[in-house]
C-alpha cells in the first residue's frame, strides 16, 4: 500500500513542479514581452542581439542548409526514380527546405550557438551579482537583458530561414543538375511551379516562434541560475535541451495548424 | 540629537524556508556618518543590504529612507528611492561585456540621459577621483586587478553621486595595503558626497577606517552598537571574541562532526 501511495506522491509532485515551471515560464515570458512596450528601450541592446543571433549564426546555418538540400536532392532521386523523377525531386526539394527543414534546421543550429550562449552570459551575471548591479544602477534587469534578446530573437531567425531556404534549394539544384543529370531548365520551372507563397510564408512564421524560443531558453534559464560555475553550466545544457525539444514540438503543432485539412 | 536618522530599520526579518536569516533587526544611521556592520559568515549581513537595496523582499518590518517607508511604496516610488542608493558589491560585479568607462557612466546613462560623449568625459572624472588614469577607461573589466576592479566598482558607486552608500565586504580579497588605500578612497568619497554609508564587512582594521560607529550581527540580530572605535574593547564577549578571532567564546562554530 505504501509503495502504491509513494508512487502517486512521487507522479504528483512531478505533475506539481511541472505545473509550477510552466507558470514560472509564463509570466517570464509576458513580462519580457511587456517591457518591448514600455520605454526606456534600449536600442544598443538590441543591435548586439540581432548581430549575434542574426548576422553571427549566417555561415553555420548557411552550410547546414547547403548540405541538407544536397543531401534531400540524393536521397530522393534515388527514390523517386521509377516515378517521374526530375518533377519530384524539384518538388519534394523546395517544400521539405522551405515549410521543413529550413526553419528546424536553422532553430536548431541557433539552439546550439546563440541558446548557449546567451545562458551562459546571462547566468555569468546571475552569480556575479550583475543582474543585482543592473537594479541598483536605475536599470529593469528584464528590460535591459531579457526583452532586447525576445525581440532579436523573433526578428533574426526569419532572416536567418529566408538566407536558409534559397542556400537549401541551391543545394538541392546542383546535386540535381551537375550530380543527377536533370535538365536545368525543367528542374528549375519545376521548383517555381510547385513553391506557393503559404510554403514560405509558413516556414517564416515557424521560424520567428522557434527564434522566440531560443532566446527564451537562453534568458530563462540563464537568469534562473544559481550556484556557481556548475549553475550556469546546467543552466546552459538546460537552455539548448528545452529549446530543441520545444522546437520539435511546436513544428508539429504549427504544422497542425497551418496544413491540416 | 533629536534629528531623524537617515536610514532607520525596525524589526526587519527574513527567512528563507525555516532559516531566519533576519530576525528583527533595528537600526539607526544618521544622515552623513558611516555605519560599519560586523559579523561572521552566513550572519545575515549582505541580505540585510539586499533587503535596504529592494534586491530581496523582507518578511516583516519597516525601511525608512528619509522618514519614508519604501517597503510600503509602488514599484515606481521604489525605483526613485535606489536612485539615491550607490553599492560597492563584493567582487565588484563590473560588466564584463562593457568598457571601464561605460561601467562608471551606466547609471548616469541609464537615468540621467546624458550624451554618451558626455559620459565618457564624466567617466574620467570620476576614474580620477579614484585614482585611476583615464587610459583605464577604454579597458575591459577582465583586464584590470582586483584592486583595480575594487576602484571601477567604487567609480560606478558614487557616479551619480549618491546620498546613501552601501559597501559589501570592500576589502575582502585585496592585500592589507591595496585594503588600506580602498579604505582610504571610500572615506574620501563619502566626505566628498556627504553621503551617509552603510559598509559590511568582517576585516577589523577596514571596520575602523570606515566607520563611525558599528553594530555586530549574530544569527540575525544586532548584539552590539558603539562607536566604531570601541570595536577592540567593547565589554560585550561576543564582539570581542569575534573582533580578536578566538576559538573560545559566546560564538560557537557549529561545525558537522
Amino acid at each position: 500500500m505504501n509503495a502504491v501511495l509513494d508512487f502517486i506522491a512521487t507522479v504528483g509532485r512531478a505533475v506539481l513542479g511541472a505545473c509550477r515551471a510552466t507558470g514560472h515560464l509564463t509570466l517570464f515570458a509576458l513580462e519580457g514581452l511587456s517591457h518591448l512596450f514600455r520605454p526606456p528601450f534600449y536600442l544598443r541592446a538590441f543591435l548586439r542581439a540581432m548581430l549575434e543571433i542574426g548576422f553571427l549564426s549566417l555561415p553555420v546555418v548557411a552550410l547546414t542548409a547547403v548540405f541538407t538540400g544536397m543531401v534531400l536532392a540524393l536521397q530522393s532521386s534515388t527514390g523517386l526514380a521509377r516515378f517521374s523523377a526530375e518533377s519530384g525531386v524539384a518538388n519534394l526539394v523546395v517544400l521539405s527546405v522551405t515549410r521543413e527543414l529550413g526553419p528546424v534546421m536553422a532553430g536548431l543550429m541557433v539552439a546550439g550557438r546563440v541558446g548557449a550562449a546567451m545562458a551562459a552570459e546571462i547566468g555569468t551575471m546571475r552569480v556575479t551579482d550583475q543582474i543585482d548591479a543592473l537594479t541598483t544602477l536605475s536599470t529593469n534587469p528584464m528590460k535591459y537583458l531579457v526583452a532586447p534578446r525576445l525581440l532579436a530573437g523573433l526578428i533574426a531567425l526569419p532572416l536567418l530561414v529566408l538566407v536558409a531556404d534559397i542556400l537549401g534549394v541551391l543545394g538541392g539544384f546542383i546535386i540535381s543538375t551537375l550530380k543527377l543529370g536533370y535538365n536545368t531548365g525543367i528542374y528549375l520551372n519545376n521548383t517555381i511551379n510547385f513553391l506557393q507563397t503559404e510554403d514560405v510564408v509558413s516556414g517564416l512564421v515557424k521560424a520567428a516562434m522557434f527564434g522566440f524560443l531560443v532566446s527564451l531558453m537562453g534568458c530563462y534559464h540563464g537568469y534562473n541560475s544559481k550556484g556557481g560555475a556548475q549553475g550556469v553550466g546546467a543552466a546552459t545544457t538546460s537552455a539548448v535541451v528545452a529549446a530543441s525539444v520545444l522546437i520539435l514540438a511546436f513544428d508539429y503543432v504549427l504544422t497542425e495548424l497551418f496544413f491540416a485539412r | 540629537m533629536s534629528a531623524q536618522p537617515k536610514i532607520r530599520l525596525r524589526g526587519l526579518t527574513k527567512a528563507f524556508g525555516d532559516k531566519v536569516v533576519l530576525d528583527g533587526i533595528d537600526l539607526d544611521v544618521m544622515a552623513g556618518t558611516s555605519m560599519v556592520v560586523i559579523g561572521g559568515s552566513g550572519s545575515g549581513k549582505s541580505v540585510l543590504l539586499k533587503c535596504i537595496l529592494g534586491l530581496i523582499e523582507p518578511d516583516a518590518g519597516s525601511i525608512e529612507i528619509d522618514g519614508k517607508n519604501i517597503l510600503a511604496l509602488d514599484r515606481a516610488g521604489r525605483e526613485e528611492a535606489r536612485k539615491h542608493i550607490g553599492m560597492l558589491f563584493q567582487n565588484g560585479a563590473l560588466f564584463d561585456s562593457l568598457p571601464v568607462w561605460e561601467n562608471v557612466a551606466f547609471g548616469l546613462l541609464a537615468q540621467k540621459k546624458v550624451e554618451r560623449r558626455a559620459a565618457r568625459a564624466i567617466a574620467a572624472g570620476v576614474l580620477a577621483q579614484v585614482g585611476l588614469a583615464d587610459s583605464v577607461g577604454d579597458l575591459w573589466p577582465s583586464e584590470l586587478s582586483g584592486g583595480m576592479q575594487k576602484r571601477v566598482g567604487l567609480a560606478r558607486a558614487i557616479a551619480a553621486q549618491p546620498d546613501v552608500l552601501f559597501f559589501d565586504e570592500p576589502t575582502t580579497g585585496l592585500d592589507p595595503i591595496m585594503g588600506a588605500v580602498i579604505d582610504g578612497l571610500i572615506v574620501d568619497c563619502v566626505k566628498k558626497l556627504g553621503s551617509t554609508a552603510i559598509a559590511i564587512t568582517h576585516d577589523m582594521a577596514s571596520a575602523k577606517r570606515i566607520g563611525d560607529r558599528a553594530a555586530m550581527l549574530f544569527k540575525g540580530r544586532i548584539v552590539w552598537q558603539g562607536a566604531a572605535s570601541e570595536l577592540m574593547d567593547s565589554g560585550n564577549a561576543m564582539v570581542d571574541q569575534f573582533t580578536h578571532g578566538r576559538r573560545e567564546g559566546p560564538i560557537q562554530m557549529e561545525l558537522r562532526k
